[in-house]
């Protein structure tokens, strides 16, 4: 055991299901000593398949997890010290709730001091540690990835602490069962932390799904397991009892001081229980961080699209610590190089609304919406739209001004700035292939002045050589704006479904993946859902195409 | 549709729809009849012959005869214990073939399911004629080892009627209650007992009473098989009908009858509650 605090590293871990599909990628993550960590984001961004490799469900493909210092990564789940709270509760319908909680502790075996004749510990040496270091000592010898002096050094080590195993005693101990009055006490200890006390011969058909749910808590911790996960241990009971099962997990938590790992898509409830949040996204990690942290400095647009409610604009850096978005000037404390092209992250209640022409620009109210403490105001700005939050009663159609705090203003480099395909080419109509689809475009452009003959091949006038670019490995470009969607399937080149969307200030960018998980960023006005099935037209003026190799290599006979 | 339309249809219809409710009911008459004529009225006629003479008369005759004879008896407990042997090696057997079809990464299309039930489609006299002469060939004749060939026989066509009731418990399986119990501490072999098998019982429970019942009363494939060596309980009581001994030949019949509620009571205590129903396991 080591004494960093650290009790479940993941080093790299990644996941890949039936060799094609990625469910986590390269994540890297260390979780300390009584920590409450939430894994967050959408359905299908890894988390729960996390959860799996910690607990032992899944194997990673790669990669290694450690507990306590210990490497865990193959260890089957049953020799692991934690437990789990699964989603649908997972309890044994044949058992009442008495043995449903009692399961683990059956199984249980706890080491006693082995005593002599006379009731006096005994002693000898410890032959589990003999045999560990000696299935050490044969790995290290077989590991063909140690360079020699390595394995030399690693040997003698090991051959060391054999020896001290060897000739120091130790206490003897051996394993038993947990007796039956050990179990009893147990079940009701947990039985109690769980407020269920008098259910235990109840059967488990006959219970509520909050009460499940407290049985499933209890089955887990009354294992006392070096950590809990908790598979969306919520999302199957309705608002009210969710939100004091939060309060009541929380509080558990505390008293068990068991570290606790959560996996959620419900960011309010991530947000309200959690030490640290884990934001993830396409199996790879976004953003880590106490929840303040990640609500008010979100690192990229997704993240604060995904965490409360905020506005997002595409910004331009106009000088040191100068951004301009909403067609005005902004101070703001972030600092990068001039003309960046940037996200701006508003968050509703940090926008300061005042008398016309006293702030930073000027805007118009096109609804609001009474929240209970304050109001919530739909405010138009030139061609943009932004949520802000404001405890004044103010008309709609009323013109006001906006301002916000420079240190309010989250400015982040922006993620995308075009569609990029490198493994595009050429076929024999003159067209672009993109993910199997062709793209109508203009190879002229490949040659300045140049021009198209009767069989296909492109001719440059100066030199009069000719060259076939049919099959040409090309990479092709476009900006986000280029793509149009359709929902008749017909009218573009390729379809594809909605994965991703994020409003960002006047327009929406969405991520149109095709059946062969190529993404088409665009961004457009009209609204779509997430899951909507759409065309993706790119007119051909505005595809870019460069040429992998010379044009040279591709002269025509 | 407004509120007071959708009070006046009904009424509206009020005469169409008595009239179609009680032709509905008529629709059950037809096999009410064929039930009176087919099902009924045979059983209170084996009860009849069961308890009279020869002469009609009510007596105990036929069960005094019964019981006193061993050789009649003794034909009973062999059929008990075939049927339990039989059932016995139909799920040791069928167990792990309906876990295999049940698995999705082993039985992709569900062309297996099919392979283990196509022998059903086989008429059954003729599947086993095919038995015995296959049996013969390997040396395993009817004359030589009659108990192992009927065994045999009998296994090979009750086999399907095993998997598939196994096979759809465990289509169901909750796997997430396996991994429960490997997270709280269960190795491989604990989860398959404290976990599989109590999921699996309700299909346990129907594949034996699918195989037990029948292999009692069947004797189409004892007599064909052991070549006439060993005679079952449905072997006699044919016998004891073609003989024109009604009376013994029914009571046999009553006891079998008995046998068969005794072993539906005791599959229905292992499965407790609406398990069966549940988990639409049960076929019976």
């Amino acid at each position: 055991m080591d004494d960093s605090g650290i009790i479940i590293s993941l080093q790299h871990v990644s996941k890949v299901f039936d060799k094609t599909f990625v469910a986590v990628d390269d994540v890297s993550l260390d979780i300390k000593r009584g920590e409450f960590v939430t894994l967050l984001g959408p359905s299908g961004c890894g988390k729960t398949t996390t959860l799996r490799m910690i607990a032992g469900f899944d194997l990673p493909t790669s990669g290694k997890i450690f507990l306590n210092g210990r490497d865990i990564t193959n260890l089957p789940p049953y020799e692991r010290p934690v437990n789990t709270v699964f989603q649908h509760y997972a309890l044994f319908p044949n058992l009442d709730v008495y043995d449903n909680i009692a399961f683990g502790l059956k199984l249980k075996h706890v080491p006693v001091p082995q005593l002599d004749k006379d009731g006096n510990p005994e002693k000898g040496i410890d032959k589990a540690a003999v045999k560990r270091i000696k299935k050490l000592i044969r790995e290290t010898r077989n590991d063909s990835h140690l360079s020699e002096e390595d394995r030399e050094h690693q040997l003698s080590s090991l051959n060391e602490e054999l020896q001290k195993a060897l000739t120091t005693e130790v206490p003897l101990y051996k394993m038993r069962k947990l007796s039956a009055k050990e179990i009893d006490e147990k079940v009701a200890h947990a039985l109690e932390i769980v407020d269920l006390e008098e259910m235990e011969d109840r059967d488990i058909q006959n219970l509520s799904g909050g009460q499940q749910q407290r049985v499933a808590i209890a089955r887990a911790i009354v294992n006392e397991p070096a950590v809990l996960l908790l598979d969306e241990p919520l999302s199957a009971l309705d608002h009210k009892m969710r939100v004091d099962m939060q309060l009541e997990l929380k509080n558990m938590h505390k008293k068990l001081g068991i570290t606790f790992i959560y996996v959620t898509h419900d960011q309010e409830e991530a947000l309200s229980m959690s030490d640290k949040v884990v934001v993830m996204k396409d199996g790879a990690i976004q953003q880590v961080g106490t929840p303040e942290n990640i609500y008010n400095e979100p690192t990229s647009a997704y993240v604060a699209d995904f965490i409360g409610e905020s506005n997002i604009f595409g910004g331009t850096m106009i000088g040191p610590k100068q951004v301009r978005f909403l067609g005005a000037n902004w101070a703001c404390v972030d600092d990068f190089p001039l003309n960046q092209k940037v996200d701006v992250v508003v968050r509703p209640e940090d926008v300061i609304l005042g008398e016309k022409g006293k702030g930073v620009v000027d805007g118009r109210i096109i609804s609001s919406i009474f929240k209970g403490e304050d109001y919530s105001y739909e405010l138009e700005v030139g061609k943009n739209e932004i949520t802000c939050r404001d405890h004044t009663a103010r008309l709609v159609g009323s013109e006001v001004s906006l301002s916000v705090a420079p240190e309010n203003l989250q400015i982040m480099e922006k993620e995308l700035t075009s569609n990029v395909y490198t493994d595009a080419y050429i076929d024999k109509n003159g067209a672009v292939v993109i993910d199997g689809a062709a793209f109508a475009c203009d190879i002229k452009t490949l040659l300045k002045g140049s021009t198209i003959d009767e069989n296909g091949y492109l001719v440059d006038p100066k030199s009069g050589k000719k060259y076939d670019l049919n099959d040409a490995d090309v990479i092709a470009s476009f900006d986000l704006d280029a793509p149009e969607l359709s929902d008749d399937l017909e009218a573009g080149e390729i379809t594809g479904t909605i994965v991703g969307s994020v409003w960002i200030g006047d327009h929406y960018q969405y991520i149109v993946r095709t059946e062969d998980e190529e993404d088409f960023v665009c961004n457009t006005p009209y609204q779509w859902n997430i899951g909507d099935h759409v065309s993706v037209h790119v007119p051909p003026e505005k595809i870019a195409l460069r040429l992998k190799k010379g044009l040279d290599s591709y002269v025509a006979e | 549709m407004s509120p007071n339309e959708a009070v006046a249809k009904p009424k509206k219809n009020s005469k169409f729809r008595l009239f179609f409710r009680l032709k509905r009911r008529y629709l059950a008459i037809p096999y009410a009849i064929f039930l009176l004529l087919f099902v009924v009225l045979p059983m209170l006629m084996i009860f009849w012959y069961a308890f009279t003479d020869k002469a009609g008369n009510p007596s105990g005759e036929a069960a005094v005869a019964f019981f006193t004879t061993p050789s009649k008896w003794s034909v009973l407990l062999v059929s008990l214990f075939l049927g339990v042997q039989t059932t016995l090696i139909c799920l040791l057997l069928g167990y792990p073939a309906a876990y295999i079809l049940a698995n999705k990464k082993l039985n992709r299309n569900g062309v297996l399911v099919v392979l283990f039930v196509m022998p059903m489609w086989i008429n059954f006299v003729i599947r086993t004629g095919a038995t015995r002469d296959l049996l013969d060939w390997i040396g395993l004749s009817g004359g030589k080892y009659p108990w192992a060939a009927t065994l045999i026989g009998m296994v090979y066509n009750y086999l399907p009627f095993t998997i598939l009731p196994l096979y759809t418990t465990m289509l169901k399986l909750d796997r997430s209650q396996m991994e429960a119990a490997s997270d709280l501490g269960a190795n491989p072999v604990q989860v398959f007992f404290k976990n599989v098998l109590p999921q699996t019982l309700p299909g346990i429970v129907s594949a034996s009473e699918m195989v037990f019942m029948p292999v009692m009363s069947s004797y189409v494939i004892s007599d064909t098989l052991s070549e006439g060596k060993i005679t079952l309980f449905g072997n006699s009581i044919y016998l004891n009908f073609t003989n024109s001994q009604w009376n013994s030949g029914s009571f046999m019949a009553v006891v079998m009858l008995v046998i068969i509620a005794i072993t539906m009571l005791i599959t229905r205590k292992f499965d407790r509650g609406d398990a069966t129903a549940r988990r639409g396991g049960g076929l019976w």
